[in-house]
């Protein structure tokens, strides 16, 4: 396989209906919010856990797709087992290092071993703690915070359970509870919801730490994937529909690169769509349209005039 | 100073760990001397070059936020993978993220803006071919084009950071004059404490150094590398 030999740059936009896409730990799970100007984020980690829970039903046991940092039960250990047959001539190789322990040809090694057999440390990197050296793998593939495109309002629903946790709990409703049956054992619980939330991630791909860690066209090609396929396999009750809209790329010439990264960014521009015309968000006027609940109220426009020479803009989603 | 250049860096977030806050970071209030050398070793690096921090302008108010998140609480075990590479077989090695959680808080800077002044000394791995003019010209022609080995950060790799090169004779980037209070030293200094100053690589154990930092106009000024005012 070949390393990826050029730089990209990308933009993921993607948006949440009536769900939560990141729920905040700080705040008893609500919606990330810049407190500052109440725009919606979605960590950096968030979107690396779902390309990695894609990749790892995308890519379930074949060789060199595992998964390093997993979620969930090992449900493929037996596929492990198959991947231990498949390599037969491996115990002879592997002996080697044994000659030469504890130095950095060594770490090397296990570093190699690990990049070539885990997607997500190859793609991410990993800290690996090798003694002599501290073994840290950087990825070639950088994402930032996802951060909405316009103030988002979250909504706190209270939701209600008809069953008691225990016995202890159900005695206590009743001797609580007015005769009506309905409210009987009930328990309220609640969820946070965005309505509606348009969010943006920038990302950054280095074709020279790609080279260290062995991440080919080929894995280019499926971290694209898993980034337009992600939240279709991550469905759950908090998170709503979330769905991948765009995903434009900036695709360099050079290993180094072309064009600073936030120029090309700035070509992607987003504006409320007022009856088929563009909108800037800052827009004064915008004050007494409605608030936005889908994607057709937003328009995406990519600039693709007078490209900087040696930039390719791919629209794959 | 023949050799100086000045590079503007911005970006939405800056983690500057501050080393004795680092289990729940807590960002320093200004960029790291040490953060500033990673930047521009993101641009341009050779082992024949040792870039050296000048002094960093602040160009925006220091403002903090908080954030929260889910984080894995081990490093990767290099006895479990030499195991497993010489048994062949990757059973046990994957780490079990909701096992093995901590929930850590960040006290990252909100809209950091700064301006890095730097120039670099010929190490001693230089050879005949190596040239200050040479590093020079190719740390300017990458930083006016955008290029970079890899897309620097400011302190973390989330927290990506733009930049652009100030040529030799433009101004510095423009800085709200609101943002010219006391917190940034206008008026009268102010006194940033002890900070990172780098690590030492060279030395076993690696230490770290540390210097008096404070801002003066909006300006840190950053010790040279021999400077008594480096602590050990």
């Amino acid at each position: 396989m070949t390393t990826l030999s050029r730089r990209h740059d990308f933009v993921l936009i993607f948006d949440v209906t009536n769900g939560n896409p990141n729920g905040d730990p700080d705040a008893g799970n609500l919606p990330r919010l810049d407190p500052e100007t109440n725009h919606g984020l979605v960590s950096d980690v968030s979107l690396k856990r779902k390309i990695r829970n894609y990749v790892e039903l995308a890519r379930t046991g074949q060789d060199g797709f595992h998964i390093y940092v997993e979620e969930g039960a090992i449900l493929n250990d037996k596929h492990r087992q198959a991947y231990v047959a498949l390599r037969p001539d491996d115990p002879k190789a592997q002996k080697e290092p044994k000659l030469n322990p504890k130095d950095d040809a060594e770490a090397i090694r296990l570093r190699d071993f690990m990049c070539r057999n885990f997607f997500d440390v190859r793609t991410f990197g990993a800290v690996m703690s090798t003694g002599i050296n501290c073994g840290q793998v950087k990825g070639p593939v950088q994402m930032t915070f996802a951060s909405s495109v316009e103030p988002i309002l979250p909504v706190e629903i209270t939701v209600t359970r008809m069953a008691a946790t225990n016995e202890a709990e159900k005695k206590k409703t009743a001797e609580g509870a007015d005769g009506d049956q309905r409210s009987d054992n009930r328990t309220m619980g609640r969820k946070h919801i965005v309505p509606y939330g348009l969010y943006v991630a920038h990302g950054f791909i280095s074709a020279k730490f790609a080279e260290r860690t062995g991440f080919s066209d080929a894995d280019l090609d499926l971290l694209f994937e898993a980034l337009v396929s992600m939240f279709e396999h991550d469905r759950s009750a908090a998170r709503g529909e979330m769905t991948t809209r765009k995903l434009v790329v900036f695709r360099h010439e050079n290993a180094l690169g072309n064009a600073p990264a936030h120029v090309l960014f700035d070509r992607v521009k987003i504006g409320r769509n007022v009856d088929g015309a563009f909108r800037d968000l800052d827009d004064k006027g915008l004050g007494n349209l409605a608030p936005a609940r889908k994607f057709s109220d937003y328009m995406v426009k990519i600039d693709q005039e007078d490209l900087p020479s040696g930039v390719e803009i791919l629209d794959l989603a | 100073m023949a050799y100086g250049i000045r590079l503007h860096v911005w970006g939405r977030y800056g983690l500057f760990t501050r080393p004795e806050m680092k289990v729940e970071r807590v960002s320093y209030d200004v960029m790291t001397p040490s953060a500033a050398r990673g930047v521009l070793e993101a641009i341009h690096w050779k082992p024949a070059i040792r870039w050296v921090i000048d002094r960093i302008h602040v160009l925006e108010p220091i403002r903090f936020q908080s954030i929260r998140r889910n984080e894995v609480g081990h490093k990767a075990p290099a006895g479990n993978i030499k195991r497993a590479m010489n048994r062949g077989d990757l059973e046990g090695l994957q780490i079990l993220v909701d096992e093995d959680r901590q929930q850590r808080a960040s006290t990252v800077l909100v809209a950091p803006a700064y301006v890095i002044e730097a120039h670099f000394e010929l190490t001693a791995k230089a050879g005949a071919e190596d040239t200050e003019g040479k590093h020079l010209d190719i740390f300017n022609r990458r930083a006016a084009r955008g290029q970079c080995f890899h897309q620097p950060c400011l302190g973390t790799r989330e927290f990506a950071a733009s930049f652009a090169l100030i040529p030799p004779d433009a101004p510095l980037p423009f800085r709200d004059p609101q943002a010219e209070t006391a917190d940034l030293g206008f008026g009268t200094p102010r006194d940033l404490g002890f900070m990172l100053w780098d690590i030492d690589h060279a030395a076993p154990g690696r230490p770290s150094l540390f210097f008096r930092a404070g801002l003066r106009d909006g300006v840190m000024e950053v010790p040279g590398p021999d400077s008594a005012e480096v602590r050990r």
